[in-house]
């Protein structure tokens, strides 16, 4: 966690709300049922691995999902209590690059080749605010200089193929903050660096969370990443949320035996974290094909899977600290009683 | 310049292997010429001499931009070749211009309906263009535009004798050249269609077009600022290898409509069987496929900041 | 100018990505190649993650190659039309007995208008359709022929310069660039003024100007696959240079050259009748293009002389050009999954 930040006070409606998201292409539905709500000004981590479906969420949120997809009739995603798939082209595409920014996983492709990194921050800037050519180009500096780019009025001018992967990244993320977004959406954006670069690049993602006052939905297969700079956590296993919850108690005592294999899978997680109890040393088998598949997704690879995880989706528990879960078998009766009297 | 002279030598030794030379050709149309009189035209002209010093003095004269005597003509072959080019280059010029317009508009069209009918239609369409004979099309368009309809010339480089100056006698040369640029573009628009198609698909699927989506720009803006830009890079490069091909493809179509250029030039050199001029116009227009490749490096070099370009990562 | 500098600067650098796409799922229907990522740190396991299907299965081999023959009517028709222009030129002697050169009516015969001469007939009053019927076989011919020489010049010295490298890729990549830069339809003509021209020196001629096409293309094939493991192998054991170019490397090098040579027919076919048209064609036979050529100056009043047999020519490069499509698509994978 960082620091003395004071928990942001919970507004009656939050930043965004993702409520039952089901995204399908065709028959096949990679994320089925997926719900969370994003703070003002806190950082939420979507974890899971590849296939989990967190990427689409993302994108979901952005409208930039492919062609081929389609969101589900009763899917609702709310910014700022606005209905996102009700708004105009237009409205629509303020949101983009206006209220919310996006960053990727890819930066040595995210920038266009030919054109000047200046030029890309700059036009990021002159589609939403009214600023002449000159003006876009003095605040494009301004920005880069933010993201700690050396000797900014220089790399304006440069190309991307000029600049190193954490360099690209942090463009990405000029362009991304060039209109005070409400929300940065982080879709894993230090996967495809260095390891030394990776803690740069996520610290100046918090630090321009805390100066420009903004939240940040961080999508990531990364526990280390999830347990350092999150305030709260959404794990996601084959397109569902399995568990949410704060980091150090979720980590602490994994309420879902999906996390709780992945915790113990971690190699080098530290020892308080770490659940020591399970036989599990990996979780066998693999996210299977979930098309024709009933039951928890989960159950074929679970120790704890009985005959009705096999026949009937698992409800999501509500606990207590907004903690939620997915699966009844690991509930302990503490938490349970905490919900019960809530 | 390697390539260059490896092209003279190979020009030189063709003219070496061409039956009979310009003096028996001479001798042919005059009709009667004694043995004599031609071993003195043949000294005139130093057909007489041994080979490797015939090469010399070719390579000598090419120094200083001499292609030889055409003996048919009367004149150098220089001077002969710089008086058609204007034409073959506004001709060849003009044709790739349309090309490169339509094709792109085209396969921008088919790439935006990708998989839809009107990309099937097209790109069946861009393969009819692209099997098309040129010459026939250009025999097709003359019945339809020039005999039936009466609308275009069939053939001329502009109006003979006309006295109009300024934008009429622009205009009354563009009313020749219409013909003959289509018929002579067809297959190159066909090829950048196809061309610009793929490569606009695969610029679409880039992440910096997500990027770009993702900055709140409007469809249009990402057309044209980012997937055009960067799906037009393998067409520029390609184009620049096609200038060779329309020259050797405005032979014919120079023949039809009587278009007064190189290729036209070649025609009637093979017919004359005067290969000194048929061997300079091979020549000249492979000295001028070598210019246009190096234009189109410079172009490259301006169009793709990463192509010579220093890489600091 | 490289010749590679086409594929150089496409605008698509590999993606080196960490993480299998989620979005652009590959269509595969056996067990998928499991990824595995590791990953630093405290990471969620790396975990085989199988491409999930979307579509149907995607179907292999002969079976792929039946299917999109089924799913693309046009290189069916491409294929029969192909078929019958063969089989007509192949048995032109036989349907249309005597020299078609042979004149057999009154002359300006429009189409339609006699049963006996379906197509009409020249100015000359030879008849078109026998005409058209032996100019198949003479097409084919040269296509053909000028084709399968072209591809040994080119597949031989795109082989040797690819597979050898080093000085021998420098000269003959010099060759090979000198003959793109001679444009190729002037050296055509060239080649054809200064030889007789007859069936034979026609198709040497069209090869001699076609074949560095495919000598880039081969090298460019050798230069990557003499690298590959299986050639390692057999250098390790031992093998000649002539068996590992001719029985290694060739067989894996030959898709892309199979799609070249079916557009190559298509070209030499449209180089032909370009020759033939401007009176550079073999006198003796009767050919698509010199027939055009005769019916050229009669343009005014009998236009069907013109449009017949061009239009005889612009079926059958059609044709290949839609079997050249279709192969691309069966034998090139890359391209196949571009179409997706």
């Amino acid at each position: 966690m960082n620091g003395p930040i004071v928990q942001p006070r919970v507004p009656a409606v939050p930043l965004l709300a993702v409520e039952d998201l089901r995204i399908g292409f065709g028959a096949h539905q990679p994320v089925s049922g997926v719900g969370f709500d994003v703070r003002e000004g806190e950082t939420l981590a979507i974890v899971g691995e590849s296939g989990s479906g967190k990427s689409l969420t993302a994108l979901s949120i952005m409208g930039l999902l492919p062609s081929s997809a389609r969101i589900a009739p009763g899917s609702s995603i709310r910014f700022e209590g606005r209905e996102i798939s009700a708004l105009s082209v237009k409205d629509a595409r303020a949101l983009r690059g206006g209220s919310i920014g996006m960053i990727f996983q890819e930066p040595m492709t995210c920038l266009n080749p030919v054109m000047t990194i200046g030029d890309q921050v700059a036009e990021a800037l002159r589609q939403h605010q009214p600023l002449t050519r000159k003006a876009a180009k003095a605040r494009a500096v301004e920005l880069l200089d933010l993201v700690r780019i050396p000797d900014p009025h220089r790399r304006v001018a440069d190309y991307p193929h000029q600049l190193s992967g954490g360099m690209r990244q942090r463009v990405m993320i000029a362009i991304a903050v060039a209109c005070g977004p409400r929300l940065l959406i982080a879709d894993e954006p230090t996967t495809a660096l260095d390891v030394t670069i990776q803690a740069q690049v996520l610290d100046l993602i918090d630090r321009l969370r805390r100066e420009l006052s903004m939240a940040v939905l961080l999508i990531t297969h990364d526990l280390g990443v999830v347990a350092q700079w999150a305030d709260r956590v959404v794990v996601m296993y084959a397109g569902r949320k399995v568990e949410q919850g704060e980091p150090d108690p979720l980590f602490a005592r994994p309420l879902h035996p999906y996390t709780q294999g992945l915790l113990t899978a971690s190699p080098r997680l530290d020892d308080n974290f770490h659940y020591s109890d399970g036989p599990l040393n990996e979780i066998p088998g693999s996210i299977s094909s979930v098309a024709g598949q009933v039951g928890c997704a989960f159950a074929p690879r679970c120790a704890h899977a009985c005959t009705a995880c096999r026949e009937t989706i698992p409800v999501l528990h509500h606990l207590t600290d907004g903690r939620q879960v997915a699966c009844p078998v690991l509930i302990t009766e503490e938490h349970r009683v905490a919900a019960f009297h809530r | 310049m390697p390539t260059a002279l490896g092209i003279v030598i190979i020009s030189f030794l063709l003219l070496q292997f061409a039956p009979g030379d310009a003096v028996d050709v001479l001798a042919g149309e005059a009709g009667s010429a004694t043995a004599e009189g031609m071993a003195e035209m043949r000294a005139r002209y130093g057909l007489d001499q041994p080979v490797l010093t015939q090469l010399w003095a070719y390579l000598s004269n090419l120094v200083h931009g001499n292609l030889g005597w055409s003996p048919r003509y009367n004149m150098p072959v220089t001077q002969l070749i710089w008086d058609r080019v204007p034409e073959s280059l506004v001709l060849t010029g003009a044709a790739l211009v349309l090309a490169l317009i339509v094709g792109i508009g085209l396969g921008a069209v088919m790439a935006a309906r990708e998989g839809r009918l009107t990309d099937r239609l097209l790109s069946v369409l861009s393969l009819v263009f692209y099997s098309v004979p040129a010459f026939w099309i250009g025999l097709m368009l003359i019945v339809l535009f020039s005999i039936k309809l009466g609308w275009l010339p069939s053939g001329g480089a502009g109006t003979i004798g006309s006295s109009a100056t300024g934008v009429a006698a622009l205009l009354d040369k563009l009313r020749y050249m219409v013909l003959p640029t289509i018929s002579l573009s067809l297959f190159y628009i066909a090829i950048y269609a196809r061309l610009a198609r793929v490569s606009m698909i695969e610029a679409k699927g880039q992440d910096f077009v997500r990027t770009a989506r993702a900055k709140g720009l409007s469809e249009r803006r990402i057309l044209f600022r980012h997937v055009l830009r960067n799906a037009l890079l393998p067409v520029t490069t390609v184009a620049g290898m096609h200038v060779g091909g329309m020259l050797g493809g405005s032979v014919v179509i120079e023949t039809i409509y009587g278009w007064p250029g190189l290729g036209r030039l070649a025609y009637e050199a093979v017919m004359g069987r005067d290969f000194t001029v048929l061997l300079g116009i091979l020549l000249f227009s492979s000295l001028l496929v070598i210019v246009a490749n190096a234009l189109v490096d410079v172009l490259h070099s301006i169009l793709d900041p990463r192509v010579g370009g220093s890489d600091a990562a | 100018m490289q010749p590679e500098s086409v594929t150089q600067f496409q605008p698509v650098p590999a993606k080196p990505s960490g993480e299998p796409p989620l979005v652009a799922v590959p269509v595969e229907a056996t067990p998928a190649p499991s990824i595995i990522v590791p990953l630093p740190g405290l990471s969620v396991p790396a975990i085989p993650v199988p491409a999930i299907p979307l579509s149907g299965p995607r179907p292999r081999g002969a079976k792929r190659a039946l299917a999109t023959v089924r799913r693309n009517p046009l290189a069916l028709a491409g294929g029969t039309i192909l078929i019958l222009m063969a089989l007509i030129g192949l048995f032109a002697p036989l349907l249309f007995p005597g020299d078609p050169l042979a004149i057999v009516a009154e002359p300006f015969i429009w189409p339609g208008s006699d049963a006996a001469h379906p197509l009409g007939t020249d100015s000359l009053g030879r008849d078109l359709l026998s005409g058209i019927a032996h100019g198949a076989g003479v097409s084919l011919r040269v296509g053909l022929s000028a084709t399968a020489l072209g591809l040994v010049i080119g597949v031989g010295i795109g082989a040797v310069a690819g597979y050898f490298g080093g000085w021998t890729d420098a000269v003959l990549s010099r060759l090979i660039e000198i003959f793109q830069t001679l444009p190729n339809f002037v050296m055509l003509v060239v080649l054809v003024a200064i030889a007789q021209p007859s069936v034979t020196t026609l198709s040497i001629a069209i090869a001699v100007v076609t074949w560095p096409t495919v000598a880039r293309l081969a090298r460019a094939e050798f230069r990557s696959i003499r690298e590959k493991d299986f050639v390692m192998a057999a250098r390790s054991l031992g093998f000649g240079h002539g068996r590992i170019i001719l029985s290694e490397i060739l067989p894996s090098a030959l898709p892309p050259l199979i799609v070249t040579a079916s557009v190559m027919v298509a070209s030499a076919i449209l180089m032909e009748s370009a020759l033939s048209f401007m009176g550079l064609g073999d006198p003796n036979v009767v050919s698509w293009g010199s027939m055009i050529g005769s019916g050229r100056e009669y343009l005014r009043t009998a236009w069907y002389m013109c449009a017949l047999p061009g239009f005889a020519i612009m079926l059958t490069v059609l044709a290949l050009n839609l079997i050249g499509d279709a192969l691309n698509e069966i034998l090139n994978p890359r391209s196949h999954e571009d179409r997706r």
